[in-house]
């Protein structure tokens, strides 16, 4: 058994640009503007980067192919730069692999930057594009909430649950992240909803309403990483330290062999198992402090708590609306907004999590800030589809807890 | 062994558009149109053509049969999608045809599917014929009213026959009703009374005459006779004129379905065999350009013969339509604002098509010669987390097996023809499951647990390059026929 990841690597600074319609600005001031926050964090200059990871999911809409955007937009100095791309969830991919570097000891400090630039696309949600040649000839042209729609009815066949109970719950979700996103300044959407706006809204992909979808973002979000031994030596003392990195990818499994029953992710169940092996968390519900979630949709959110392993199967109905995720609760999810409101630059939001987990942890978070002392932190970023995705989970928090 | 008739089958697409929507958007123009009014047509979906409807019609001729005793395939149609494409091809492979078939396309006449029949009659080898119509009407035209889209299928060869040819006659002339030519979409129709005085009346009952004789069948013992027409009074007239009893002149399925073309005269056909009884004796007659007569005899057979939709069963699998405006949008009548979404170039990949055509044509997925898991596609390596095994995959058909809806959902944001556009995951009685779409169905009464069976459907047309791509989807499984 690999010894994990626990402790090895800590966060020397991280930086966030605001999300929503970024109207005036191209992805290369985006990805400065988040830079600029976090190298001023970290207290290094750029010269002390020593590798850097770029990721971006949908590069066509706007920066294009390969690493190039990142290293010509910061002026890196020739340093290896590699860009990733795993769906959504490739955020925490080049969260990983920057953290990997270090901890392998090729690099003392590395860099991860995600961005997005999704709103050229002259239409609301994810651009509509080709999957490669067979996908096209035999894959519905699913939207992505026609997709995490499914879940909806698959989980509501599998616990005898009926359609307006489970309604009423992801319309909790959503309220409650509008909640949530409304003390963060840096958000996309900071309007309070209510229960009735969500029940009430137009269709999308039926069950989900406009209200249960999070849209698209501009945005930018970025890590700089370290050996805990590079962060003492710049005089940090409040270290954040990464306890676990995991991802797990669909093998095609739950698409192609009937053991899926359709109501849950089957990675995302793997891969927290073995991020809490890694961190050494036996009990999640009680050791975590805080949750951010890939809430791309509100029943997507809804299903993770299960997979998570901490609401228990068939019982995050009854959590939800118990307010044990809402920010005054005994696990808050979303505090700072999530993908709803906080906003979903694909390429971003991994990072935008941990970003969020960090400021929460060093007592950053103004407005939002949790007032129990957060301890453990999870992400749980997810790309791709029910049937086919990659969920990516990091547990963050006090280096040496 | 006996030569003849062995199967039929038909199909006829979910929806019928009412004649009275029709009517009601035209009357300011033309309110001539209201004396048709009445009754209902049947018009395809946005993802059915010819080719599609072929296919099912084959399948619910060929129900329960081995196919792979088929040696040629014949396909009649005026109104197929490609001028230079063999969609004989498409059809054979959409049905796991043996490729070693002779395989013709028969166009350009409204009597191409009697004319292929006769030929099928005459071959020794056993020969499917198809016949499909999607048809083309100007908007506000008696042709909209009176026409309807379909397709029938006839199985011919030796065997246990439901029906035997007792004579045949034909007659070549270029007499030019109406006709449509590469420049023109539409047909275009000289006046009605001239076509029944100098060409049904001079044309047909010599023909039938001829006909009858060579079977050494009197006029008098027709018991059905099977001829579209859609101009008023002619079958009867021709029928007088023939000496054949007026009660013999089968229902021309105007009610609810309309003309289907150089389909109708199979459609009838296929109509009047659901219902006939041994020894009854069948004229079937195709006019266009001259005249095909067909006598053909009912056999014991056909009380033998496997329950199947035919056209009684198709006529009840039915969906009213009173949106005129959804029938224009499907014929591409109309442009409508479809949006920035259906601006997506998907292109048409020709290579990738004809490597992948078993998955994608004959919808052939896998099964695994160590662990016996089912899958769909077939892959290199065993989906079964247990097995994994690499290289065991033999091929697995999944085209026939019913499924179950397992997830679902009724997608208003992305592009849809028809929106919303519905799709999930279904699951097979034999194992195995598939993301797809799913096609004629009501999107509030989709559940998890609904019984579904594959139908051949158009999967994206590519207007850049008029192109159009078929692949199979799921729909609802269609009620079985009521026992007679």
């Amino acid at each position: 058994m690999a010894k994990g990841i626990k402790d090895k690597v800590v966060i020397l600074g991280m930086g966030c640009s605001k999300f929503g319609e970024r109207w005036d600005k191209e992805a290369d001031n985006l990805m400065v503007e988040a830079y600029t926050e976090a190298i001023a964090d970290a207290g290094v200059d750029t010269k002390a980067i020593d590798a850097a990871w770029l990721s971006t999911a949908i590069e066509e809409q706007h920066v294009g192919k390969s690493a190039t955007p990142l290293a010509v937009a910061l002026r890196l100095p020739f340093i290896p730069v590699t860009r990733v791309e795993n769906y959504c969830a490739s955020g925490t991919e080049a969260f990983r692999g920057a953290v990997y570097a270090v901890a392998s000891g090729a690099a003392d400090v590395a860099l991860a930057l995600g961005v997005e630039k999704l709103k050229d696309t002259g239409y609301g949600g994810l651009p509509q594009r080709g999957r490669g040649p067979l996908n096209d000839m035999v894959n519905p042209n699913a939207s992505a909430p026609g997709s995490f729609a499914q879940l909806a009815a698959a989980y509501r066949a599998k616990h005898k649950v009926e359609p307006k109970d489970l309604k009423r719950a992801m319309a909790h979700i959503s309220v409650k992240s509008h909640d949530n996103g409304a003390r963060n300044p840096k958000a996309h959407l900071r309007n309070k909803i209510t229960i009735e706006t969500v029940l009430n809204a137009p269709t999308v992909a039926e069950p989900l309403g406009l209200y249960d979808c999070c849209g698209v973002s501009d945005g930018a979000a970025c890590a700089i990483v370290a050996t805990p031994e590079v962060a003492r030596g710049l005089g940090k003392t409040d270290m954040i330290s990464i306890k676990a990195l995991q991802v797990a990818v669909s093998n095609g499994l739950e698409a192609q062999h009937n053991s899926w029953d359709g109501s849950y992710f089957a990675t995302t169940r793997v891969a927290s198992k073995r991020a809490y092996q890694e961190a050494g968390i036996d009990k999640p519900r009680d050791a975590l402090s805080l949750i951010e979630v890939h809430d791309c949709f509100s029943v997507t959110e809804l299903v993770t708590m299960e997979d998570l392993h901490i609401s228990p199967e068939g019982g995050a109905i009854k959590d939800v609306l118990d307010g044990f995720y809402d920010a005054d609760g005994k696990l808050p999810c979303q505090i700072d907004g999530g993908l709803k409101c906080f906003g979903h630059p694909i390429g971003a939001s991994g990072l935008r999590m941990i970003y969020e987990m960090y400021l929460q942890m060093l007592g950053r978070a103004g407005e939002r800030q949790r007032q129990q002392e957060p301890v453990f932190g999870l992400t749980h970023n997810l790309g791709g589809f029910p049937q086919r995705n990659v969920a990516a989970i990091s547990i963050i928090g006090k280096y040496g807890a | 062994m006996t030569h003849g008739i062995l199967a039929f089958g038909a199909y006829i697409p979910w929806r019928r558009l009412q004649r009275k929507a029709i009517a009601d958007t035209h009357a300011w123009f033309n309110p001539a149109l209201k004396a048709q009014a009445k009754g209902e047509r049947a018009f395809c979906n946005w993802d059915e053509d010819t080719v599609t409807m072929a296919v099912e019609a084959a399948r619910d001729a060929l129900a329960g049969r081995d196919r792979a005793a088929i040696g040629a395939l014949r396909f009649a149609s005026t109104t197929f999608p490609f001028l230079d494409r063999l969609h004989c091809g498409i059809v054979a492979e959409a049905l796991g045809l043996d490729p070693g078939i002779s395989a013709i396309d028969v166009a350009a006449t409204q009597r191409a599917a009697t004319s292929a029949l006769i030929e099928a009659l005459a071959m020794n080898t056993e020969t499917l014929v198809v016949s499909a119509e999607k048809r083309d009407a100007k908007a506000a035209s008696p042709f909209e009213m009176s026409s309807g889209d379909g397709a029938a299928a006839v199985l011919v060869g030796d065997g246990e026959p439901i029906a035997r040819l007792l004579g045949k006659a034909s007659r070549t002339a270029d007499f030019v009703d109406h006709f449509r030519s590469l420049d023109n979409q539409f047909d275009y129709q000289w006046e009605e009374r001239w076509i029944r005085d100098a060409g049904y009346m001079p044309i047909v009952p010599p023909v039938i005459k001829r006909c009858l004789a060579a079977g050494q069948v009197s006029a008098a013992d027709v018991t059905h006779f099977c001829m579209p027409a859609t101009l008023p009074r002619v079958t009867g007239t021709i029928a007088k004129a023939a000496g054949i009893d007026e009660r013999a002149i089968c229902d021309p399925l105007h009610a609810n379905l309309g003309d289907t073309g150089a389909a109708h005269p199979l459609m009838l056909l296929v109509s009047v065999l659901e219902k006939a009884k041994p020894g009854e004796k069948i004229l079937l007659v195709g006019f266009g350009q001259g005249a095909d007569a067909l006598l053909l005899e009912v056999m014991p057979g056909i009380g033998r013969l496997p329950r199947r939709l035919g056209v009684a069963g198709h006529l009840a699998r039915r969906k009213e339509e009173a949106s005129y405006g959804r029938y224009l949008a499907f014929n591409d009548l109309i442009e409508l604002e479809r949006g920035m979404r259906a601006e997506t170039d998907k292109g048409t990949p020709l290579s990738s098509l004809w490597r992948n055509r078993e998955t994608v044509t004959s919808f052939t997925g896998g099964k695994c010669g160590k662990c016996g898991t089912v899958q769909f596609p077939r892959t290199d390596v065993c989906v079964n987390p247990n097995c994994n095994a690499i290289g065991t995959q033999v091929a697995h058909a999944f085209a026939d097996q019913r499924a179950r809806i397992k997830s679902y959902t009724a997608d208003r944001l992305t592009y849809s023809p028809d929106p919303p556009a519905c799709y999930g995951m279904v699951e097979f009685e034999e194992g195995g499951r598939v993301m797809i779409d799913f096609t004629d169905i009501d999107a509030d009464a989709l559940s998890v647990g609904q019984p579904m069976q594959m139908m051949f459907r158009i999967k994206d047309i590519d207007p850049s390059r008029g192109f159009r791509r078929y692949y199979w989807k799921a729909a609802p499984v269609a009620a079985s026929p009521k026992e007679a």
